[in-house]
C-alpha cells in the first residue's frame, strides 16, 4: 500500500519546527515503526536525516515509544502502544499525521522524540515502598486478598510512556501518579506511607509544570495499558486526607 | 593464563554462608569515599545500584535510554524460580540447585548456582516487601506456576508481566537511591570503552546520546549489568537497543568471554512475517503448560494450511502429530526449551510446517478450554453442560491465566487464538555465556564485574524457563553486593580516580578514532549491519 506521512520534523529543542510530506510504501503486515524503520532507510539512501523516534522493546512493555498519530497518542487501536499498531489497519492511500507528545513538562529534543524525565522525578520524590534489601519478613507473612491483590496489579501495569499526558487537555500527568499511588497503596506493605507518598508525587507534578486534573478521562481512552480513572479518585481521596490531617 | 575461579572451600551446602561470614568488609566510613560504576539498569544493574548506594557506596549508575525503568528485563513474561516449596510438592534448595545444572547440562559452576538456589527464596520475600504484585490465591498466599523443565511448581509470577513488575520494584529501590543522593543517574549515556589504569577496571568513556558527545567517567571499580548478545544474530526477541558495546569494549580490553556458543533459542515466538522484520515477539513458556503443540501428520494438510486453503482446525484430531507428546511423553509439552526448539525445527524441516514462509508449527489450547471448562462447569454446579458452554467456561480460566498474552499474539499476528490455534516458532532469545567470573562475579580484568545475563556462570548450556529473572535480582541483591567488598577493601586507601588522567584520556582518544574509522567507513556504529544477501 502507498502512504503519504506528514511527520513533524523540529532540529533541537530551540527549533520552531515544521511538518514535512513523505510518501512510502509500506506491507499490511509491518508494524508502524517497521514502516518509520522503511522510510529511514530510504532516507538515509538518499543521503537525507532520517526520522528520530524512540523505541525498544517493541513488545508494548518498555514504554519508550510514543508517537502521536492521527492526533491520537499510539494511534486508533485500544489498549496498544505504537509498536502493536500494525498496518493492517490502514489502506492504500492513506494520509498519515505523526506527531510527538505535545506537553511543556515534556520539550520535544529532536523531530518526534521527547523528554519525559519529569515522570522519573515523580517517582524519585516518592513513588517506591521505603525497604532497603536485606532480609524482610517472609513473603507469604502477610496474606492479601486476591482481588485486592488483582486491583494493585491492574494499577502497576502502567509503562510510563506518558499517553495519559499527551492526551490530556490539560497536560496533566494524574492517570500516571494515582497508578503508582494506588499500586502502592491497595497493598498492605505500601499503606504505610501512602499518604505522605501522595503529597509528595504530586507536589514533584505541579513542580514540573503538569496541569491540573479537570475529569476529561481522555487519559483512560488512550492509555495503552488500559489503566482506569478510578485510581484518580483513589489519589485524590489520599491526598484530600493527608492535607486534612497533617497540620492537626 | 590461568584461571582462578575463587571458590571457596567446604562442602557445596556451606560454601556461601561460610565465605559471607569470614569475607573482607568495607567499613562505613571507607564506603563513602568509594565510588562504584555500573552499566545497565536491568534487574541487575538496577538491584545492585539501589543495594549498593543503600549500603553507602558513591554510585554511579549509567543507561542507554531515557530512563531506567526501559531495560528489557521488563518485557520478562513467565516468572521468577524461587525454593520456597509453598507448594509442598518437594521442592528444595538442593532440588533447584540440582534442576539448574541438569537444565544446563552439567556445564554451570556448581558452587554459583547452588548460591543461586540459595538466594532465590529472598529474591521472592525482598520482591514482595517492595510492593511487587504476585499472582495470589484465594487465601491471599502467594500462587505458582510449573514451568518448562522442571516437575514442581516453584515459579511466582504477575500475570504474563513478570519482569516489568521485578523491574519497576527494582527501578523503585533505584529512584530511592538517586532522590537520597546516594547514586548519581546518568540517562541516555551508552558506554563506549573501558578505562584500565595499572590493568584495573577503574572507569568507562560513555557517549552522551543527546549532544553526542564523549565522556570520561573514573571510579574505583566498574559493573556490568548490560544483558546478553543475543542481537549478533540478525532477529531475535531482545529489543532493538541491544546492541552488546559494553561486554565487546571490555573483551577488547582484555575480558575473556566464557561459552559464547551457548545461545538459547526460545520454541514459544510469533513466527516472522516478512523482511522488513525489525524484531521477534516473545509468547512466554508458560504458554506450554496448557498448550498442545502440533504438526499435520500429512504434508499435504500441511500444505493447504500454508497456501491459506485450509486452516488448523480444519485438520482431525487422527491427522495431527502432537509431536513432544508422542516423543517425550515423560515430559509431554513441557519438555526443556532446547529439547521443544529443536524438534519443531524437525517438524519444518521434514516440510510440515504451518505458515507461509514453512516456519512455524501450532500451539493449540483446545483440550486446556475443555478441561478448565469442565471442572468450572463442576464447581458451579452445573449438571450435563453443552460443550459450547464448557469451552466459554474454558476461555474464560484461560483469559484469566494468559489474558495479554492472547491479546498480544491477535494484534500481531492478526488471528484470534481463542478460535484458532496460534503459531509459534524457535527465536534467539537468551545467551547463557559471557564475560567469564569468578565466585566474586568478578571477570580475569580486576575491579571489573559482570552480572546478569552479561556473565557467563549460571546456566551452563541451557537456562531453565523464569531463571533470568531470578539470577539477575540474585547477582544485583544478595552477590554482588557482598562480593564487590573483597576487590574494594584492597582499595579503601585509594584516592579518587581523576577522569583526566593520562589513561582515561588515551582511551577516549582511541574511542573517537574507532568511532570516526567506523563511519568513514560507512558501519553504523553499535547499529544493526545490513541484512544478509538473499
Amino acid at each position: 500500500m502507498k502512504l503519504t506521512l506528514k511527520i513533524w520534523r523540529q532540529k533541537s529543542p530551540k527549533d520552531k519546527g515544521r511538518f514535512e510530506t513523505y510518501k512510502v510504501e509500506a506491507s499490511p503486515h509491518m508494524s508502524f515503526l517497521e514502516m518509520l524503520d522503511v522510510l529511514n532507510e530510504e532516507l538515509i539512501s538518499k543521503k537525507e536525516e532520517p526520522v528520530t523516534f524512540e523505541h525498544d522493546c517493541r513488545e508494548g512493555i518498555c514504554g519508550t515509544c510514543g508517537l502521536v498519530i492521527n492526533g491520537q497518542p499510539h494511534g486508533p487501536n485500544k489498549g496498544t502502544a505504537t509498536c502493536q499498531l500494525h498496518m493492517r489497519f490502514y489502506k492504500d492511500g492513506d494520509i498519515i499525521v505523526i506527531e510527538p507528545y505535545r506537553a511543556s513538562a515534556f520539550p520535544v529534543l529532536k523531530d518526534l522524540a521527547v523528554d519525559r524525565s519529569a515522570f522519573d522525578r515523580i517517582i524519585q520524590a516518592g513513588g517506591y515502598i521505603s525497604v532497603s534489601t536485606g532480609a524482610p519478613q517472609d513473603g507469604n507473612a502477610i496474606p492479601i486478598e486476591k482481588d485486592q491483590a488483582a486491583k494493585s496489579f491492574d494499577a502497576a501495569a502502567c509503562i510510563g510512556c506518558g499517553a495519559c499526558v499527551a492526551a490530556c487537555p490539560n497536560a496533566s500527568a494524574m492517570l500516571f501518579v494515582s497508578a503508582k499511588v494506588s499500586h502502592l497503596a491497595l497493598l498492605p506493605q505500601g499503606k504505610v506511607e501512602a499518604q505522605r507518598r501522595a503529597q509528595a508525587m504530586v507536589r514533584q507534578m505541579d513542580e514540573e509544570g503538569f496541569g491540573m486534573c479537570s475529569n476529561v478521562t481522555a487519559c483512560e481512552v488512550e492509555c495503552p495499558k488500559e489503566i482506569s480513572v478510578t485510581n484518580i479518585a483513589r489519589l485524590n481521596r489520599e491526598y484530600l486526607s493527608a492535607s486534612l490531617g497533617s497540620e492537626v | 593464563m590461568s584461571f582462578d575461579n575463587n571458590t571457596p572451600p567446604g562442602p557445596l551446602a556451606e560454601k556461601w554462608s561460610r565465605y559471607r561470614g569470614t569475607m573482607n568488609l568495607v567499613a562505613p566510613n571507607n564506603k563513602r569515599r568509594i565510588e562504584i560504576i555500573i552499566v545497565g539498569t536491568g534487574l541487575a544493574g538496577a538491584s545492585a545500584a539501589a543495594t549498593l548506594g543503600e549500603l553507602g557506596y558513591k554510585v554511579k549508575c549509567f543507561t542507554f535510554h531515557d530512563s531506567p525503568r526501559r531495560a528489557h528485563s521488563i518485557a520478562a513474561q513467565g516468572g521468577i524460580n524461587a525454593a520456597k516449596n509453598y507448594a509442598n510438592d518437594g521442592d528444595s534448595v538442593y532440588r533447584l540447585f540440582y534442576d539448574t545444572i541438569k537444565g544446563g547440562d552439567y556445564r554451570s559452576r556448581e558452587s554459583n548456582v547452588y548460591r543461586l538456589a540459595e538466594v532465590s527464596r529472598n529474591i521472592i520475600d525482598q520482591a514482595v516487601a517492595q510492593g511487587v504484585p504476585f499472582a495470589r490465591d484465594y487465601g491471599g498466599l502467594l500462587d505458582n506456576r510449573s514451568f518448562g523443565g522442571v516437575q514442581v511448581s516453584r515459579t511466582f509470577y504477575a500475570r504474563g508481566q513478570t519482569g516489568q513488575q521485578l523491574l519497576l520494584g527494582a527501578y523503585q529501590a533505584l529512584s530511592r537511591q538517586i532522590a537520597e543522593g546516594n547514586v548519581e543517574m546518568y540517562n541516555r549515556h551508552e558506554m563506549l570503552d573501558l578505562v584500565l589504569v595499572d590493568g584495573k577496571a577503574r572507569g568507562i568513556i560513555v557517549r552522551n546520546l543527546l549532544t553526542g558527545e564523549l565522556e570520561r567517567h573514573a571510579a574505583h571499580c566498574v559493573v556490568l549489568g548490560t544483558g546478553g548478545y543475543g542481537n549478533v544474530f540478525y532477529l531475535s526477541t531482545n529489543a532493538m537497543n541491544c546492541n552488546v558495546t559494553a561486554a565487546w569494549r571490555a573483551t577488547r580490553r582484555g575480558a575473556y568471554m566464557a561459552n559464547p556458543c551457548f545461545t538459547q533459542i526460545h520454541p514459544t515466538c510469533i513466527p516472522q512475517s516478512g523482511d522488513y522484520q525489525s524484531k521477534l515477539t516473545l509468547m512466554s513458556e508458560s504458554l506450554r503448560n496448557d498448550g498442545r503443540v502440533w504438526v499435520p501428520k500429512k504434508q499435504e494438510d500441511a500444505k493447504a494450511i500454508r497456501e491459506g486453503k485450509k486452516t488448523g482446525n480444519d485438520i482431525p484430531e487422527e491427522a495431527r502429530d502432537y509431536f513432544l507428546e508422542r516423543r517425550y511423553p515423560a515430559f509431554g509439552n513441557l519438555v526443556p526449551r532446547d529439547v521443544a526448539s529443536r524438534a519443531a525445527k524437525v517438524a519444518c524441516d521434514e516440510g510440515l510446517g504451518v505458515a507461509p514462509t514453512g516456519l512455524a508449527v501450532f500451539l493449540d489450547f483446545e483440550a486446556a478450554f475443555m478441561r478448565y471448562g469442565q471442572s468450572k462447569a463442576h464447581s458451579a454446579g452445573l449438571h450435563n453442560p453443552s460443550d459450547a458452554k464448557v469451552r466459554e467456561l474454558g476461555v474464560k480460566v484461560i483469559e484469566e491465566k494468559y489474558g495479554n498474552l492472547f491479546e498480544m499474539y491477535e494484534k500481531i499476528n492478526g488471528e484470534d487464538p481463542y478460535k484458532m490455534p496460534m503459531k509459534i516458532y524457535p527465536a534467539v532469545h537468551y545467551t547463557m555465556g559471557g564475560l567469564w567470573v569468578d565466585y566474586n562475579l568478578e571477570t580475569n580484568i580486576p575491579g571489573l564485574f559482570a552480572i546478569g545475563e552479561c556473565n557467563f556462570s549460571d546456566h551452563g548450556a541451557n537456562r531453565l524457563g523464569a531463571s533470568a529473572l531470578m539470577q539477575g535480582l540474585a547477582d544485583g541483591y544478595f552477590v554482588l553486593p557482598y562480593t564487590i567488598g573483597q576487590f574494594l577493601s584492597q582499595d579503601i586507601r585509594t584516592p579518587k580516580f581523576d577522569p583526566n588522567a593520562k589513561e582515561f584520556l588515551d582511551t577516549e582518544k582511541d574511542t573517537r578514532e574507532r568511532l570516526e574509522n567506523d563511519e568513514r567507513q560507512g558501519q553504523p556504529v553499535g547499529g544493526k549491519l545490513p541484512p544478509p544477501p538473499r
